[in-house]
């Protein structure tokens, strides 16, 4: 149980029998009124955000979530396959539980599976993937700083935006949380 | 975050700038004009004090057996009574717990009694002050029954509860009674829906549930005869016609006790000496007090009120509300 001076960023909480996350927690109180803390929740497994209000008096339930690190085996199309790489344990996701990280999925990968009560309810990609271009225009060499950009399809299906002189083939480094090329991949 | 602590090494510096500081000083000496030019007699009284009036949702931080006081109001119409005639007074209150954007256990409170003006002269003089400091284009003035109906949806006198849990998106929770449904709205709706506007809104008729120390007005709708003075969403003063009933305010003290024991707070010592002054004879007055670190952060486009302080201290433990 926590109680509202407990209720901070990025604690987890189970309310209305789903598990959220605190993206902001502000104290409120009218002049003459009770003093409340008002949270905002992102739930996650739909990732909806809303407003609540606790007064003093009352507790929120802490959520029972576990983080793990665990490989991404391969998707067959209908479950996306992972395993802890300590004890060999596997968990399967759906498409709507994977998410928009299915744009940066890669075989061996590591990627963090929230289990809520001990099912797996979302996933979370590192913060950069490293990942090869399968489809893009030729490269125009030495064009390293005019700035312009092209669109290049990755081996996950993704599409990024990649400065000219990028080619078909080349392994890049890609920002999970933006979406954006960071650069050309050594070795 | 507003009041994470700051590396050691610098945690002595202001939180506010020193430019901010120099805004602050010439805003305040406009104050001091503003009445003196009106003939307001500036005053101070004690802040730290034996017996206070009860709230139930205000505590008075505990000081050597007596209290540091919510606001300066008791002692200033205690001066009121014996004839003073219109004051002013600027200077530290004190609410233990509140801690916040908007929100620090001392702050700075102008508060003000016009002897012989009914409410309507005070809101004047309140939003002529504000535009002093503060320049706005214009004062829009509702009901606070008509503020809810408009930005909540919801008659806040008048709805099932199940309609007003219905307004915060959430099913009605053990103890839900009007008034805490009421504040709920308040805070979760009202306010985010009134930041938008550009105009100071003046809510006037408040519930009687929390009448603070103002007269009531029979109705229907029965109301406490307060206002509250809101710019960006944000509560800027509060104003009463003042209640001149000794045995009225005896009993709301009494009640306020008595809430306050039912929600695991201690009771306070009631000021006896503010009810003997009532019942020498308090002429009919309108009061305001208003919060001046508020007013300052708007008037300098500041996202909290620590932007516009020296120092925000936090003595004893931030951990309040039972504490004492």
């Amino acid at each position: 149980m926590l109680t509202h001076n407990q209720l901070r960023q990025g604690t987890r909480v189970e309310i209305d029998d789903l598990p959220w996350i605190i993206v902001d927690a502000s104290f409120v109180k009218p002049g003459k009124g009770q003093a409340f803390t008002k949270i905002k929740i992102k739930n996650l497994i739909d990732g909806r955000v809303i407003e609540r209000t606790y007064k003093s008096s009352e507790t929120v339930v802490k959520a029972s979530i576990v983080d793990k690190d665990m490989q991404f085996l391969y998707g067959d199309g209908e479950f996306w396959h992972f395993m802890d790489p300590a004890s060999y344990e596997q968990v399967a996701m759906t498409k709507s539980q994977v998410g928009d990280v299915i744009h940066w999925l890669k075989e061996q990968e590591s990627y963090q599976v929230t289990f809520w009560k001990e099912k797996p309810i979302s996933l979370t990609p590192p913060p950069f993937v490293i990942l090869t271009i399968t489809q893009c225009e030729p490269g125009i060499k030495g064009d390293t700083v005019s700035g312009a950009t092209k669109p290049a399809i990755l081996q996950t299906g993704a599409t990024v935006k990649v400065p000219l002189f990028v080619n078909e083939g080349d392994r890049i480094r890609v920002n999970t949380k933006t979406g954006e090329y960071v650069e050309r991949a050594k070795g | 975050m507003l009041n994470a602590p700051r590396g050691d090494w610098q945690s002595w510096q202001p939180s506010a700038t020193l430019e901010t500081l120099r805004l602050r000083a010439k805003a305040i000496q406009k104050i001091r004009a503003f009445f003196e030019g009106r003939g307001v007699l500036e005053v101070t009284t004690p802040v730290w004090l034996p017996e206070v009036a009860p709230e139930r949702h205000q505590t008075p931080p505990v000081c050597s057996g007596g209290f540091l006081l919510t606001s300066p109001e008791t002692c200033m119409k205690r001066l009121v009574a014996a004839g003073s005639g219109a004051i002013f007074q600027m200077g530290p209150a004190f609410r233990q717990g509140e801690s916040g954007r908007l929100h620090h256990p001392e702050f700075t409170m102008l508060e003000w009694y016009r002897p012989h003006w009914g409410l309507d002269q005070l809101v004047d003089e309140v939003t002529t002050l504000i535009q002093l400091v503060l320049p706005v284009p214009a004062i829009r003035i509702m009901t606070f029954q008509e503020a809810f109906q408009s930005f909540v949806g919801a008659d806040p006198f008048q709805a099932p509860l199940e309609t007003l849990a219905e307004a915060l998106n959430e099913v009605l929770r053990p103890g839900d009674d009007r008034p805490a449904l009421v504040d709920r709205l308040f805070v979760q709706r009202l306010e985010p829906a009134i930041a938008p506007l550009d105009t100071v809104l003046i809510l006037t008729g408040f519930p009687p549930w929390e009448p603070g120390m103002a007269e009531l007005n029979p109705g229907p709708p029965k109301v406490a005869r307060r206002f509250e003075v809101f710019f960006r969403g944000v509560e800027l003063a509060n104003g009463y016609q003042e209640s001149r009933d000794p045995l009225e305010l005896e009993q709301r003290m009494l009640t306020a006790n008595a809430a306050r024991r039912r929600d695991g707070l201690n009771p306070l010592p009631i000021d006896r000496k503010f009810l003997q002054a009532m019942e020498a004879g308090f002429p009919s007055c309108a009061g305001v007090a208003l919060g001046v670190d508020r007013l300052l952060m708007l008037a300098f486009d500041k996202e909290g009120i620590d932007k516009v302080m020296t120092f925000q201290e936090l003595p004893g433990s931030s951990s309040m509300d039972r504490s004492f």
